[in-house]
């Protein structure tokens, strides 16, 4: 495995962002974590860098515990695992050129020699789409995609073998978007990645995860393959968010009413208050992740209905990235 | 690999733009700062230059020229000790702009490592600066100075270093608060995940970025610290006779003010001037450098 997370939890003040996660990627996979805004997804990103400490539970990392790395230590592991923010008006620092940002992961870790950094930048920006003249401006010159680029190349300097994509395209444009999904695609396969994708974008998380888990309010609900969630999903969150794809309709019945307060969510299992086949046992116990899903009544539900294989969003975005392919080629 | 269409050239403009480089086309359109800035450079060559513009040796008595009235040989009269104002003016630059200029070097190199301490380290230590730093901010600056001159004895060295130690509170408060603004973005969380060590993201990362209002902070600093500097003198706990210092030269000149004004109107005007001029280069530094106009 290259991550296991075993039962981390981290609480700010009275929020449970997450609550008990035991989730593990094996190497080269690609793991999408998916659910609601404020579901701890984001949360739960940082804990498995370590880049926030967790009240209880143990990260390990290639074998590694995190938990017990020295801050130097820790540091030094960073060459390894890195992160995509998702805003990339904010990911880069303002007073850096493209040149300094993209060296410094070089320079920290020693990767090249110094007076090799220049060349490798370069090399780094043409892999990601740019070119290396560009490397002496200031982020404020580029566009969101541009940027979004530059951010990429940054976390994939010093060769990382785990990377963790926060939401890395859903605060770009559409049609960039589909560019920077077939970049990150190719640099998966290409550089044979651990990849972690934080997303509440279906359409993306169907057409490059291999496994998909399904978080809400801290909780991990269900886990499994990409095709076994999106075809059968099983339990009755992922079958609502499924659902609410739009143009997808009558799959599921939609959800009803607002998301629980973190800071207060209900007994047993967090979703029995919007859940249309909650029973007695499931205001009073929570359910564990048993066999990929997290819920009392997974044997008993009525079978789902299949997320229609060209849905929307992905039949979008496999056109756009045809066009661009297409672009590339003339 | 996909080959990626390379991004079209044309989205970015033509000319390399620093940040820096846009702040000064800012500033440059700002007339007034222009101006302040012009005075301030000026009174600096006088300074510099002073053995070469002062028309008289700013010590020199002369008994026969006493409390003459300007004119064309003494351009600003002399004073009770028949010494020509003029250049006592230009030679009391000097202490001026040293002590504004050094003073709040000074107070930089203490107040920012320590306020950027406190804002990335947090807890007890960010608990304790932040304490020490609003206990010497609830005493007036000008209190704490002379307090603190009085204490180190009556010299200019001495009045500059209480004056670096006053001034150095409002430093700390503001790189603390810059550096706990930072701390809360993407950049500094991005910089962190790549592995950049504690001293690395204060020096390399916050710094750079706060630099902007504490550029600010110490030009106006600078207009207190030549106040400042002048009320030491004044009560005659900084430069010491008979070395000339505008803040002296109006205390002897309280005495003649009905006879002779000129002693007191000259460096009170320099005082005056040299001070609005660092408040309107501050003012327009603030302007340039705002981070909410960067992007025009």
């Amino acid at each position: 495995m290259m991550l296991a997370l075993e039962d981390v939890a981290r609480r700010f003040g009275t929020v449970r962002a997450v609550d008990g996660v035991t989730l593990s990627v094996a190497q080269g996979q690609v793991l999408a974590v998916v659910g609601e805004s404020g579901c701890g997804k984001s949360t739960l990103g940082r804990l498995a860098l370590r880049l926030i400490e967790p009240d209880r539970g143990r990260i390990r990392f290639a074998g590694e515990d995190l938990g017990k790395l020295s801050p130097r230590a820790l540091r030094a592991r960073r060459r390894d695992m890195q992160l995509i923010f998702q805003d990339p008006f904010g990911s880069l620092d303002p007073r850096m050129t493209v040149e300094q940002a993209v060296a410094e992961p070089l320079i920290l870790h020693n990767i090249v020699p110094r007076a090799k950094v220049r060349e490798r930048v370069a090399e780094m920006l043409t892999r990601v789409g740019l070119r290396p003249e560009l490397a002496t401006r200031w982020p404020h010159e580029f566009s969101g995609g541009q940027r979004q680029r530059i951010a990429i190349a940054r976390a994939l300097a010093s060769g990382p073998k785990l990377v963790i994509g926060d939401e890395p395209v859903s605060a770009l444009d559409v049609s960039v978007q589909a560019q920077v999904v077939n970049l990150l695609q190719d640099l998966i396969r290409d550089l044979g990645l651990t990849f972690i994708l934080i997303s509440h974008d279906l359409g993306v998380v169907r057409h490059i995860a291999d496994r998909v888990a399904v978080m809400y309010l801290g909780r991990i609900v269900e886990e499994g393959t990409t095709a076994a969630i999106f075809t059968a999903p099983r339990h009755p969150y992922t079958r609502a968010l499924l659902a609410a794809v739009p143009g997808q309709g009558g799959g599921a019945p939609p959800l009803e009413g607002d998301v629980p307060s973190p800071s207060n969510p209900p007994p047993g299992c967090h979703f029995h208050t919007r859940c249309p086949f909650a029973e007695a046992i499931c205001r009073v116990e929570s359910p564990a992740l048993e066999g990929g899903v997290a819920c009392h009544l997974a044997d008993r539900l009525p079978p789902a209905v299949a997320m229609a294989e060209a849905e929307p969003g992905g039949a979008r975005l496999a056109r756009l990235q045809e066009f661009f392919k297409d672009g590339a080629r003339a | 690999m996909n080959a990626i269409p390379p991004e079209p050239l044309a989205t970015a403009p033509a000319v390399r733009q620093s940040p820096m480089r846009l702040a000064l086309r800012r500033f440059l359109r700002h007339r007034l700062a222009v101006a302040g800035l012009v005075i301030v450079v000026l009174f600096v060559l006088g300074a510099a230059l002073a053995p070469l513009i002062a028309t008289a040796d700013p010590n020199a008595t002369s008994w026969s020229a006493i409390r003459r009235e300007p004119s064309a040989t003494y351009f600003f009269g002399t004073d009770e000790n028949g010494r020509d104002v003029f250049s006592r003016v230009i030679w009391g630059a000097r202490a001026s702009l040293a002590a504004g200029f050094l003073s709040v070097a000074v107070a930089l190199f203490i107040g920012v490592p320590i306020g950027l301490l406190a804002g990335l380290a947090g807890g007890w230590v960010d608990a304790l600066i932040s304490r020490i730093a609003d206990a010497m901010l609830s005493v007036p600056f000008l209190i704490l100075a002379i307090a603190l001159a009085a204490f180190l004895g009556p010299a200019l060295e001495n009045a500059m270093i209480a004056i670096a130690i006053s001034a150095s509170p409002v430093f700390v408060r503001l790189s603390r608060g810059m550096a706990l603004e930072a701390n809360a973005t993407d950049w500094v969380e991005a910089a962190r995940a790549l592995g950049n060590p504690p001293w690395r993201l204060g020096l390399l990362h916050v710094l750079p970025n706060i630099i902007p209002p504490l550029l600010v902070q110490a030009t106006l600093s600078i207009a207190e610290a030549i106040i400042a500097e002048a009320s030491l003198s004044f009560l005659g706990l900084g430069q010491q006779p008979p070395a000339p210092s505008w803040g002296s030269m109006l205390n002897s000149a309280q005495r003649f003010l009905t006879q002779a004004p000129w002693l007191a109107i000259f460096p009170g005007l320099a005082i005056f001037l040299v001070v609005l001029a660092f408040n309107l280069v501050g003012d327009g530094l603030r302007d340039a450098l705002d981070p909410r106009s960067e992007k025009r």
